[in-house]
């Protein structure tokens, strides 16, 4: 009895998740325009999304945004994690506490504030303003992944190869950074996703005429939703699904393996 | 650890993110605080946080922090048992279904608020739906429950994940010796269960709460413009009226709250782990 409950539960809250999304990919392939009807089945959303200019370049500017955010928070995140071992504990303690403001305040002052310094220093909003938002609210989720590895780290193994006559450089690549991977990995799989979801700090610091996904959704939906756009969420949900389910595949085969 | 030999190779390495920090946190923050305390010529005010008393931004505040309440409960109330579920399951199995909850995450924000604007519209899915099988159409988009289910739908996941996580890492040992020396279903959980999974609890309500409170694209789209909430009236601030110091004297005042909020945590947090 108790398991028949639990298995429903688990369902209703699937269903609450999923069927909105369900219902989303269905109206994709309606031919009528109104949501209350069906019109019969049509692919005309997809060849006009595919066909729309702003769609594919709103789409470029995420992706590559995205891409470029999470390589450079990537780097400079993993540098300071490990430069952090050198430093004073006050000093940590400081750069610690100033990293996490990111993360606690909430998006909108974080928007706000980077909209102000842009203003401020003249920097024209558009590509490089996004990019230097995203680097920054990415940098503390790879900080935060990868200082745990940092922290358990033994340091006698990079002491033996120096010891045995490794440069630095090579004891470190030889020794600690493969034990740093994993964190970097998961760092950096976080603050992609981040950059893609974002919608508010993109929104305070795109400025005029430079959309991303999610800024153009936005102002779609201000206009009045167009069944392209449900085109579009099927086709992002299933990226997504597909993704997810190479991502966990992975790591399992690998275990089974062992 | 004597990662590096020379003294200032670690303050070297540290120092791009340093100055990263300060241009692109430290200097903005001090920034906003700047503008949120001073007028357009340029003097000492307190007249843009004291506006909050509006009675117009004092609605819109006190509704913020009423919906992202109400929405934070709800999230704890359908997650809690959920990871509960999920915790109790055999770990190959659940990979996968923790995955499935989170998975709507992923998601694009504004396309999984969009998809309940489809569903609750006037003409929309559920009422056509409803009509279909004779039953009264429900007017709630352009309502506070709009928004709440939106809030509801898009922050679950972030409940979720952290209630999974600390209590699929409390020891079962633990239960079973609970058990062992006599206490029931009940007292195992009062005592044991929901103790240690405080630190995973408290993340989940900032997870949720945060975003919540300071939300404007979710009542923009679920409230139909009509329902302002805290966020809304900054946004309009920085986008329509530029009126920028008053922006950022009420921003003042979200982070007083996002503040308080953590200071409340911590306590709870401490409690908790007095009782653990």
């Amino acid at each position: 009895m108790k398991k028949i409950i639990e298995r429903l539960y688990l369902i209703l809250i699937l269903i609450f998740m999923y069927a909105p999304i369900v219902t989303l990919i269905v109206l994709s392939f309606n031919s009528s325009k109104s949501r209350a009807r069906w019109g019969g089945f049509t692919l005309k959303w997809y060849t006009r999304l595919f066909s729309d200019t702003a769609v594919a370049s709103a789409l470029f500017n995420t992706l590559s945004i995205a891409i470029l955010a999470t390589i450079f928070s990537t780097i400079i995140g993993t540098i300071t994690c490990i430069a952090m071992v050198g430093l004073s504990p006050k000093l940590r303690s400081l750069i610690m506490g100033v990293t996490n403001i990111p993360m606690i305040n909430a998006d909108i002052v974080t928007g706000i504030s980077l909209m102000l310094l842009f203003r401020f220093l003249h920097i024209g909003s558009g590509f490089a303003t996004i990019l230097l938002a995203h680097i920054t609210f990415n940098i503390p989720f790879v900080m935060l992944s990868v200082m745990p590895r940092i922290k358990s780290m033994n340091f006698y193994v990079y002491e033996a190869a120096l010891d045995l006559g490794a440069t630095p450089v090579v004891a470190f690549v030889k020794t600690i950074l493969p034990d740093l991977v994993p964190g970097i990995v998961s760092g950096a799989l976080m603050a992609f996703t981040m950059s893609l979801d974002d919608f508010i700090i993109t929104y305070f610091t795109k400025g005029s005429g430079f959309e991303t996904l999610s800024t153009l959704i936005y102002n779609e939906v201000k206009r009045g939703i167009q069944p392209e756009i449900y085109a579009l969420s099927a086709i992002i949900f299933i990226v997504v699904l597909a993704l997810l389910l190479i991502i966990y595949r992975a790591p399992n085969t690998k275990t089974k393996e062992k | 650890m004597k990662l590096f030999k020379n003294n200032k190779t670690a303050p070297l390495l540290a120092s791009p993110y340093i100055a990263w920090a300060l241009i692109f946190i430290l200097v903005p923050l001090a920034m906003v605080i700047y503008y949120g305390v001073t007028n357009a010529s340029g003097s000492f005010t307190f007249d843009n946080i004291a506006m909050i008393t509006e009675p117009g931004y004092l609605k819109a505040l006190g509704r913020s922090v009423l919906l992202a309440f109400i929405s934070t409960l709800v999230c704890f109330i359908l997650a809690y048992p959920l990871g509960m579920i999920l915790s109790s399951m055999k770990l190959a199995r659940n990979t996968y279904l923790v995955t499935l909850f989170i998975l709507p995450m992923w998601m694009n924000f504004l396309l999984r608020t969009l998809t309940w604007m489809t569903l609750l519209e006037g003409k929309g899915v559920i009422n056509t739906v409803l009509e279909f099988m004779h039953l009264p159409p429900i007017h709630i988009i352009n309502t506070s429950g709009a928004i709440v289910l939106g809030m509801v739908y898009n922050f679950l996941p972030f409940m979720i994940l952290p209630i999974y996580n600390s209590l699929s890492r409390i020891d079962d040992n633990i239960i079973n010796a609970a058990r062992d020396l006599g206490a029931d279903s009940l007292q195992t959980f009062l005592r044991i269960t929901l103790p240690l999974s405080v630190p995973g609890i408290i993340s989940g309500i900032t997870m949720v709460f945060i975003p919540a409170l300071t939300t404007f694209a979710i009542s923009t789209m679920l409230g139909g413009s009509k329902i302002l909430l805290i966020g809304n009236i900054i946004e309009q601030q920085f986008t329509q009226v530029y009126d920028w110091h008053l922006g950022s004297g009420l921003s003042i005042v979200l982070m007083i709250f996002i503040l308080i909020n953590m200071i409340i945590e911590r306590l709870a947090d401490t409690e908790g782990g007095v009782l653990g």
